[in-house]
This record gives structure tokens, sequence and C-alpha cells, in this order.
């Protein structure tokens, strides 16, 4: 990084974005989040910016397989990192499964919670996973998620439609 | 948001040397609470020092029985730890009340202990805040205090202390460890926070330059029965209106430890030292109980629109009581 000891003042630094397995070398300022990076730098435009205070979770991307709100994330101390968007789950011809059971579900009316939905419930799932570790009913416990314990896991992302019981129907149909 | 220089730090010595105990310096965590601030211009860093580049996200046995917690844990991985859901239950449901998965994910532990409280007039900088701003006033006193303290407040400011975690690793009695420019010291949780008396401006005893290194959680309440449950306005992803922490032990039906820690209620977790007293060595009946916790709330001073809270506080702490001592006696 340009600007490691910090002491010159400097206010911006070139840094390396390692996005949906691609590398991307650009200079940003350092108030630029990882939202804003990848909608204005890197016409990554899947993750949306809702409420920009980390209420909504309409920002929701993976970091390193982990879920979070991009909005809240400088991008100058994402370096190193590995970042998913719902642009690297799939596409159109090769979705995710969990993008395959959404359409399948119906599971938005407007669309603009649903890539950080998607991103959340990819993260959801291997916390579960994770949370089991090498316990050999891991996929008895995942299976064994109740409808609000779903609700309860995805409650940081908001859905001004109020199309919950179908999000927890198609994330329920991933887990079956 | 004002332009900012960003150090990422290689080790604690150069992290306090960046830090240099200057006013506009800032620790940077997991961001959830100091990046929003930032945007509101609540927060207006010029150098911002990140931490999280340090090995500071090890939870260790400590050899006593204790565990040893670095700052840099994230909230997510402090409640999944086997031996904290194990042995210090509370501590794990706490941190799981607390935010959304997304945010646990990012926030560190020492984050969780330094964030500001969310009382919207310090969120707001057009209007008055002692807190934000010394001097200019508490717009919230006569204003929209309906989620404000009932304990604890002074004439200059009546938040509250909004982490989840403050309040089970007070009810713990966990140690709070920070190395600074003097070097390492160790605070106990219960006096970590502060009341906010006539400098709301200081919400804990942290000094410029400081950094929250690690929680210490002690052996004695280890595996012992305990409890955090919080009431807010949604089933989910809130703040407390009122919360409580609690960890019972008994002895041939009569109390050989309590603790009892109030969230949501004032400027710091609140422990109920009455309540503990009144139930040590005694037979925690339901009427006890009821008494024990009665007593500590006679303290409680409600503002115009936030009485709710003392009885809200005062079932919660009956029904988390009464449960452990059930679960005790089982």
């Amino acid at each position: 990084m340009a600007n490691h000891s910090g002491h010159s003042g400097q206010t911006s630094s070139r840094i390396t974005l390692r996005v949906n397995g691609e590398e991307y070398t650009l200079t940003l300022d350092h108030r630029v989040t990882l939202l804003d990076a990848l909608r204005e730098h890197l016409d990554l435009i899947g993750a949306k910016k809702g409420c920009d205070h980390g209420q909504c979770g309409a920002c929701t991307v993976l970091v390193d397989g982990r879920r979070v709100n991009s909005c809240l994330l400088l991008a100058v101390a994402q370096q190193g990192t590995s970042v998913t968007t719902v642009e690297g789950l799939g596409d159109a011809a090769t979705p995710h499964p969990l993008q395959a059971a959404f359409v399948e579900r119906d599971a938005y009316q407007c669309g603009y919670c649903t890539p950080g939905q998607l991103c959340s419930a990819v993260g959801m799932l291997a916390e579960v996973t994770a949370e089991a570790g090498s316990d050999p009913t891991t996929s008895a416990r995942r299976s064994a998620l109740t409808r609000d314990e779903v609700a309860e896991r995805m409650s940081g992302n908001l859905c001004r439609c109020g199309a919950y019981p179908r999000i927890v129907d198609a994330v329920l149909d991933v887990i079956a | 948001m004002k332009p900012f220089a960003y150090v990422a730090a290689g080790s604690l010595a150069e992290a306090v040397d960046a830090h240099g105990g200057r006013p506009g310096s800032r620790y940077l965590g997991g961001g959830t609470n100091l990046v929003d601030l930032m945007k509101l211009g609540v927060e207006r860093p010029d150098t911002l020092v990140d931490l999280t580049r340090l090995p500071l996200d090890a939870i260790e046995e400590t050899g006593d029985g204790g565990l040893r917690v670095g700052s840099g844990v994230r909230n997510s991985d402090f409640a999944a730890h086997p031996l904290v859901a194990a042995r210090y239950p509370v501590v794990s449901q706490a941190l799981l009340a607390g935010a959304s998965g997304q945010l646990r994910n990012a926030a560190t532990t020492g984050g969780n202990l330094l964030q500001r409280t969310r009382c919207s007039y310090f969120q707001d900088i057009s209007k008055p805040c002692n807190k934000r701003e010394p001097g200019s006033g508490c717009g919230a006193r006569d204003g929209v205090h309906r989620d404000h303290a009932v304990l604890g407040h002074s004439a200059h400011c009546i938040a509250t202390q909004p982490s989840d975690l403050a309040v089970a690793l007070a009810a713990v009695d966990a140690q709070i460890e920070l190395r600074g420019p003097q070097g390492l010291r160790t605070v106990p949780a219960t006096t970590f926070h502060r009341l906010p008396g006539d400098s709301p401006e200081q919400d804990t005893v942290v000094v410029p330059g400081d950094i929250v290194t690690a929680v210490l959680l002690p052996p004695g309440p280890a595996g012992l029965p305990s409890r955090y449950r919080k009431v807010r306005d949604r089933a989910s992803y809130s703040f407390a209106l009122a919360s409580v922490a609690a960890v019972l032990d008994l002895d041939a039906g009569r109390v050989r430890h309590v603790a009892v820690c109030f969230g949501g209620l004032a400027h710091r977790p609140w422990r109920a030292t009455i309540t503990e007293e009144r139930l040590r060595g005694a037979v925690p009946t339901q009427e006890a109980v009821r008494q024990a916790v009665e007593a500590e709330l006679l303290q409680a001073q409600p503002l115009r629109d936030n009485g709710y809270k003392v009885g809200l506080a005062k079932n919660l702490a009956c029904d988390v009581l009464d449960t452990l001592v059930r679960s005790a006696s089982a």
C-alpha cells in the first residue's frame, strides 16, 4: 500500500481488491466504502445501497466467505481479502441453488433487497455448518432449522415489500 | 465525511505510536459504529489506525479455568466459541441478542465495548448534545427520551450504554485489558463504563491512545446457570429497551452466588447490588426475588416518557431469576 505509514497525511491509497476471483488495482480515497468501490468503481451494481447505515442489509456481500454490510467497511481496509458479490454467486445460465430457489418461490417483489438476501443466506448457511463443526450431524443440524430460526438469522435483511415468508421458503428449500 | 489518513498497524507498539493520543486519531476495528458515525459527521477523525491486522483474534484458556478473549475476536466468533457457549452462556446469549448476523461478523469485541450511545440527539449534529459537544445542552431531557436512562443519569446526559455484551461481562465479573501509552492495565467490566455526571463526553475509563486488547472471563462463574434476556421494539435486530444478565448458584436451596445486571437503563451496565445483597444466603422464593428486585429499582428516576422501563425491568429480572432458580434446583 502506498500509504503504509500514514504519517504523510495522505488521504488516498493505491490498493488491490479481489472480487469474484478477479483482482482490481485502483487508487481510492480512504473515505470510499467497499459498497461504493464495488458500485461506482468496479461497475458491480448487484449490491445495493439501501440505508447506507448497516440497518437494512441490501449491501450484504461475502468477505472471505462471511456475510457483512459492505456500506460500513472501508475499501482501503479490505486489501488482502476476497470479496464475493451476488454477481459471483452465479448467473442466469448457472444460478446458485439459492438463486434458483428464489426464482422458483418468487421470493421477492421489487427485487431491491434480493442481492443482499442471497448473499446473507449463503453466509448464514455457512455459519450453521461451521457452528456444527465436525459434528457428523451437520446436515441434520442444517435441515433442523425452523422457520423462526431462519427468520432470526436473516433479521439483518429488511424487505420493504414484505416477501419474508417466501424468502424463508426459498432458504428452507435449499437446505432440505 | 472529512478526508483522513489510514494506517494499517503492524504491531501494538506501532498502533499506539501512530495514534499518539491525538484528538483526531481513532482506532479502527470492524468499523460498524465508527464508520457510521463518520458518515453522520459525529466522528471527524484525521487519522484511522487499523487494528484488524494485529494478532488480537484468539480465544485462549487462561489455565485457571477462565478464558482470554482477544479484542479483535469478531462478535459472531466470540458467541459461537464452544468454551464460551458452554461456560458462559449469558455471554453468548448477549452477543447473539445484539445487532444482525452481518454486523456480528464484522464487529470486534473491543469495538463492541466502545460503541457509542444510539441517543438520537447524539447522532444528529444539528441537535444539542453534551456528550457530542460538551456545554451544548441535552436535547433529550425534555425531548424524545422514551429509550433513555432511568438510573444514574445526570442533568447533563440521560443516554444509555448500548452494548449487550458489556452487560453480560459485568454480570460475570470480567476484566477488560487495556494497553496504552502508560503500558498494560486491567479494569473490571463493572467500572469500565462510567456514569455521565458532569462529563458525559467520557463513556468509559479509556484514555486517548488506549487499546482494548482483551476481555478476561474469570473461572468463578464458569459453568453456573446464567441467562441474558432482552426486550426491544421488535423481535430481533434492535437495541434494548431493557435487558437483564444474571448468574445464579444455589447451595442446599439457598443462594450461594448471584449476579444481576441491567442493560438499557443507564449510562453503564447497572449491577443490581442491592438485589444481590438481599438474595445472597436467602431462599430465593418468587416473593423474595420480587422484593429484592423492587428494592434495587426504588432508585429509579424515570423521565416524562420512560417510566414503563421500571416495570419492564422488574418483570424481566424476576423472570430471569425465577428461571435460573428452577434450573439451579433441577
